[in-house]
């Protein structure tokens, strides 16, 4: 990863005066930029992740469709140089108001929502071939961490085994500049979807007993979750399991961990970490475990629609998740990992987890 | 003045006209102080341009309105027409149904000779105070009359008559002291005047109020042409009205009765008429049974006959349209259809549509009238309002719910030799299938116009549209190249703008957005809203 935007200001400059070279040519300017939808990525069968392809669109300012996006691209490249000039680091939300201003003589705005500049970072992102956090700029901290761990996080050391309740909060930049591994003595790391599991987890010392690092996303995992869970795996060589809900969201959360995801896919080497498994949960365990009918929910019609959506994915191509898949649909249900209380508040920690982590129960 | 009559099954029994409608005034339309200040407005009104155009006179009508005391009103009515003669005054003023014969057809306002009449005896219920009446053919004689109606007898009451020389005019005025309110809103006297000044814009008409004076000026200096009178056509002779019309010919067989009053009869068809019905062809009219006119009547519709001339009908014409529209609304596009002549029920009819856009408009109406008269009520009921509901008006750019509600004024003009309205009040146009047809397809015409007007509109819109955006956006896109290479920021807004410039109108106007790199594709990239799992949880544990 060293290798490729060593230089991210140098990018942005360039990419700048590409476009000032257009125009002293006396040619309308345009920016290339990589598609960044179903229709451009590909699954690499031999990384076991999702890649963007190499389909551009051009984003052309004699375009009336284009104009005000093309302004703002330059805009938030712009933006991004100034706060690399400063060396500071600033929160996606800081940029959006940087460039927020009336254009002179009209009653319209630079930008009018974050969701406008959002995509076009993730555009310059994608263009530039560069992290964000490289860019200088960080998302909202989401994720936690407890276990048997010692991180260095910009001169501190911190022991994850003795973060009481609410463990560490993963930063969004966790490249080496600023988060280094130490001792480490857990054997894996489980990634729980939901932020309510890992605190029953945790209150059961779940990460002692069995000797490894827990971690959540809080619903998708942010970046620096996954980039996280990706370092821990390449560096550590630590297995990642995988707990979600059993219903479509919790699969595609999964997926995202594993092989990155679609609107990221020019990051998936980073982001991704093809060799984690899904310890569940499966609309299987219903009958392995005997989870009472009444705790399972009736699929709706966005399940259905998603469901067989997936079906057509290439990374849920592999027949166990095939198989799961149409199970689901079979059965008409779908359970949340709450649902395991209902064999005991204590079940998820104690049978649970350990029966199949011991007896490797996994879909790929 | 009025001169048609129009004999009706309710109201039969000629001792007591005069007291069904004292007792029924409703169904004239006198259900309100309010509505009885308009309709004795538009009925004299109707008169001085019936009285005006008949003699070929650009019509100059006064209207005054004046509150006396709470509720009660003096109302005067002047035009320039050619005066009534001295005996015919009281008749006209004094006699319910009052008119000339019903078999001669012409196209005009009044159609029954019930309106002048049902106003003066409006006044005299009450208030009980007499209609005064001055008329002068000229000569510097004006006749004055003062009178009232004899309820009982039908028949005209004279308080007082008065010869005055010496003052030189022509034309008639109507005196009348009623009960009323006096209101301006959508179904008031102002309107009924502006919509009146629309639809003759020949006529010039002063309104003195009682919220000021005011003046609707005339636009066009020429006449329509004056419609010719026409018999009856035989297929839209009802039963009541062919006994009546036995009775009273001069035609001394039904041969003769057939082909001299009626339009279209030939001796031909009127020898299969009576074949078909079994009657010897020199039978004396008035000997004709009931039986026989029922034989009579079937026959008729069992044969074919030729369509009623047309020549009967005069349209206001597209010009005249568009000027009434123009001078009353201040419009910013006019549309106009005149439609050839159509028939039902063996009626000739025509329709006149006329759409206003932008401008002055602010909100969209619907305008109706029959025989240039403006309708003002029961609009839902209306064969005009139901074609126009029945238009996909957004497929012409127009926007609409069921009627358009854009910066529209629709004018539908109905013609006829005999408007069928669905009550004694005049105020809505029956819906028989042609009528709607006719008036939809003009409807259609009309908005097609508009929609090629719209559209040249937007696209002139869109074509500047475009330069300014290109030109928007210019300073920002400079500035942060600046920030960006440390290149001259005017210098490169500058040439962005000669880009601009240069090139602008080479780029296809409606060019496709081809700007997908955001992922659109894949919902599931974003994360499950909880709180909507949540619910779900919860909805089940109802259960």
């Amino acid at each position: 990863m060293t290798t490729r935007a060593e230089k991210p200001k140098e990018e942005l400059i360039n990419f700048g005066k590409d476009v000032v070279g257009q125009i002293d040519q006396k040619e309308a300017p345009n920016i290339n930029l990589p598609i960044r939808t179903l229709a451009n990525i590909y699954f690499d069968e031999k990384d076991k992740v999702i890649k963007l392809g190499n389909k551009v669109s051009k984003r052309t300012y004699l375009n009336v469709a284009h104009t005000r996006k093309f302004m703002q691209t330059i805009m938030v490249a712009a933006e991004c140089k100034k706060i690399i000039d400063q060396n500071v680091y600033t929160s996606i939300r800081d940029l959006y108001y940087a460039l927020k201003r009336t254009i002179p003589n009209t009653k319209e705005n630079t930008f009018e929502e974050q969701s406008e500049s959002d995509p076009i970072l993730e555009d310059i992102e994608a263009t530039l071939n560069t992290l964000r956090e490289q860019l200088h700029l960080q998302a909202d901290r989401k994720g936690y961490l407890a276990g048997n761990i010692l991180i260095k996080d910009s001169g501190d050391t911190i022991d994850a085994s003795k973060m009481g309740s609410s463990g560490w909060a993963i930063p969004s930049n966790v490249e080496s500049e600023r988060i280094n591994f130490d001792n480490c003595t857990a054997e894996y790391v489980l990634l729980v979807e939901k932020d309510a599991v890992w605190q029953r987890l945790n209150e059961d010392k779940f990460w002692k007993k069995q000797n490894c690092l827990i971690l959540t996303g809080k619903g998708q995992p942010a970046r620096g979750t996954r980039r996280l869970v990706n370092r821990l795996h390449t560096e550590l060589k630590l297995p990642i399991y995988v707990l979600t809900d059993a219903d479509v969201w919790g699969y595609y959360i999964y997926s995202v961990i594993k092989q990155g995801s679609i609107n990221l896919s020019f990051l998936s080497d980073r982001l991704g970490t093809p060799s984690a498994k899904f310890i569940g949960l499966t609309t299987r365990d219903v009958e392995k475990f005997q989870i009472p009918k009444n705790v399972t929910i009736k699929l709706n019609n966005q399940d259905l629609k998603r469901a067989n959506e997936m079906l057509n994915y290439s990374w849920f191509k592999p027949k166990e998740w095939q198989d799961e898949i149409k199970h689901m649909l079979n059965v008409g249900y779908k359970l949340e990992l709450e649902a395991l209380s209902a064999k005991g508040i204590k079940f998820i920690s104690e049978k649970y987890l350990p029966e199949k982590i011991e007896k490797k129960i996994f879909l790929p | 003045m009025t001169t048609e009559d129009k004999s009706d099954d309710g109201i039969h029994k000629q001792a007591s006209i005069s007291e069904f409608f004292e007792k029924n005034r409703h169904l004239l339309g006198y259900d309100s102080k309010i509505k009885a200040m308009l309709i004795i407005v538009k009925e004299g009104v109707d008169n001085a341009l019936d009285a005006t155009e008949e003699e070929g006179i650009l019509p100059d009508i006064y209207i005054k309105i004046e509150e006396l005391e709470k509720d009660k009103y003096k109302i005067v009515i002047r035009d320039n027409g050619p005066g009534i003669e001295r005996k015919q005054i009281p008749k006209i003023f004094g006699t319910l149904l009052y008119g000339s014969k019903f078999h001669r057809l012409r196209q005009s306002r009044g159609q029954q000779g019930l309106g002048i009449s049902m106003a003066v005896l409006y006044s005299q219920l009450t208030t009980g105070e007499a209609t005064e009446i001055l008329a002068s053919r000229g000569k510097g004689i004006t006749r004055k009359f003062k009178l009232k109606i004899d309820v009982k007898k039908n028949e005209p009451v004279i308080l007082s008559e008065e010869t005055i020389e010496g003052k030189d005019w022509r034309g008639t005025q109507v005196t009348l002291i009623c009960e009323g309110i006096y209101r301006e809103h959508k179904q008031s006297v102002l309107e009924y005047l502006k919509q009146t000044a629309i639809s003759n814009p020949y006529a010039n008409i002063t309104f003195d109020g009682p919220t000021g004076k005011m003046e609707f000026k005339r636009g066009v200096e020429k006449l329509p042409k004056k419609p010719k009178e026409i018999k009856p056509h035989l297929h839209g002779v009802e039963l009541g009205i062919m006994v009546r019309m036995l009775h009273e010919t001069s035609a001394r067989s039904i041969i003769g009765f057939l082909t001299s009053e009626f339009s279209r009869v030939g001796k031909t068809t009127a020898d299969d008429i009576a074949k078909r019905a079994e009657i010897d062809p020199r039978t004396s009219p008035k000997k004709i049974t009931d039986v026989e006119v029922v034989k009579i009547i079937k026959a008729i519709k069992e044969i074919k006959l030729t369509r009623p001339p047309t020549d009967c009908l005069s349209p206001l014409g597209s010009v005249s349209i568009e000027n009434g529209l123009r001078k009353e609304l201040d419009p910013e596009f006019v549309a106009t259809i005149t439609r050839p002549p159509a028939v039902y029920r063996g009626w000739p009819f025509q329709i006149e549509v006329g759409i206003a856009y932008g401008g002055s408009i602010s909100e969209a109406r619907l305008m109706r009238f029959a025989n240039r008269v403006p309708l003002l009520y029961q609009q839902g009921d209306c064969a005009v309002t139901k074609s126009a509901a029945g238009i996909d008006w957004k497929r012409y750019g127009i926007e609409s719910d069921k009627l358009p509600t854009g910066p529209v004024i629709i004018f539908v003009h109905m013609m006829s030799v005999w408007v069928p309205f669905t009550s004694e009040s005049k105020e809505a146009v029956a819906s028989y299938p042609i009528i709607i047809k006719e008036v939809k397809l003009a409807l259609q015409e009309c908005a097609r116009k508009l929609s090629i007007y719209l559209s040249g509109v937007r696209k002139a819109q869109a074509v500047a549209e475009r330069k300014s955006i290109f030109e928007r956006y210019a300073h920002e896109t400079a500035v942060a190249l600046n920030e960006l290479t440390g290149v001259n920021a005017d210098d490169v807004e500058k040439k962005i703008k000669q880009i601009v410039d240069d090139k602008w109108e080479d780029i296809e106007v409606y060019q496709n957005n081809n700007d997908n790199t955001k992922s659109e594709e894949n919902p599931l990239e974003k994360v499950p809203p909880k709180k909507e799992k949540l619910k779900e949880l919860k909805d089940d544990e109802e259960e």
